[in-house]
């Protein structure tokens, strides 16, 4: 089961770098939104999993459960923030 | 028995991975925001949602599995949000829905063009 999950990691960290693409490439301000967003909530299953790994689950689920709220608020100030979504129409 | 729910657990992980790479691959592909919202909504819940539920097979009935349970109730109830309030913004700043490109009306220009 330690394989399957040293496996299911490596996977994990490999699909965490495609949406790091929108980010950088995204024509709008939401799309980066949306890939940082994506991005987060593959890192809060990694965390789970590193939780397993390392046989400390009960420290890493504390962990998770802020990272994921972090993730929230962030994801919710940041698209309060921004005043220009669509590029090159200012308000 | 313990054999059986660890099967339990790694298929549903995997089906977790599996979405959590769909909705990736549907966010770097898809031709506009709001389809790519609507990509990126399946790995916030289903992805997430299964994988934890297959690491609470796979823990049992403990107290670290409650806390997993909490984990995934929170991301249930603040994810939908989060992608809501980022499409409703971005259609109150008018961003426009993508088109076909044949049932295109004159001036509304295609983001991008989706293969063929």
């Amino acid at each position: 089961m330690q394989t399957l999950f040293f496996a299911l990691a490596i996977v994990l960290s490999v699909i965490l770098l495609i949406p790091f693409y929108r980010v950088y490439k995204g024509p709008t301000v939401g799309d980066r939104l949306l890939g940082a967003s994506a991005a987060g909530s593959k890192t809060l299953t990694l965390i789970l999993l590193f939780g397993f790994l390392y046989e400390r689950i009960d420290m890493f689920v504390d962990i998770s459960m802020g990272y994921a709220i972090l993730n929230f608020a962030g994801v919710i100030a940041m698209s309060k923030y921004f005043k220009t979504i669509v590029p090159g129409k200012q308000e | 028995m313990s054999h059986f729910s660890e099967i339990l657990a790694g298929v549903l992980m995997f089906g977790g991975v599996f979405f959590m790479l769909l909705g990736s691959i549907g966010l770097l592909r898809m031709p506009d925001f709001y389809t790519r919202a609507h990509a990126a909504g399946k790995i916030d819940t289903l992805g997430i949602m299964l994988f934890i539920v297959g690491m609470v097979v796979y823990e049992g009935l403990t107290l670290v599995s409650a806390k997993l349970a909490l984990v995934a109730v929170f991301v249930a109830l603040t994810s939908p949000v989060a992608t809501h309030q980022m499409t409703r913004r971005a259609l109150a700043y008018g961003l426009k829905p993508w088109v076909r490109p044949e049932a295109q009306t004159g001036e509304t220009e295609e983001p991008h063009a989706l293969g063929n």
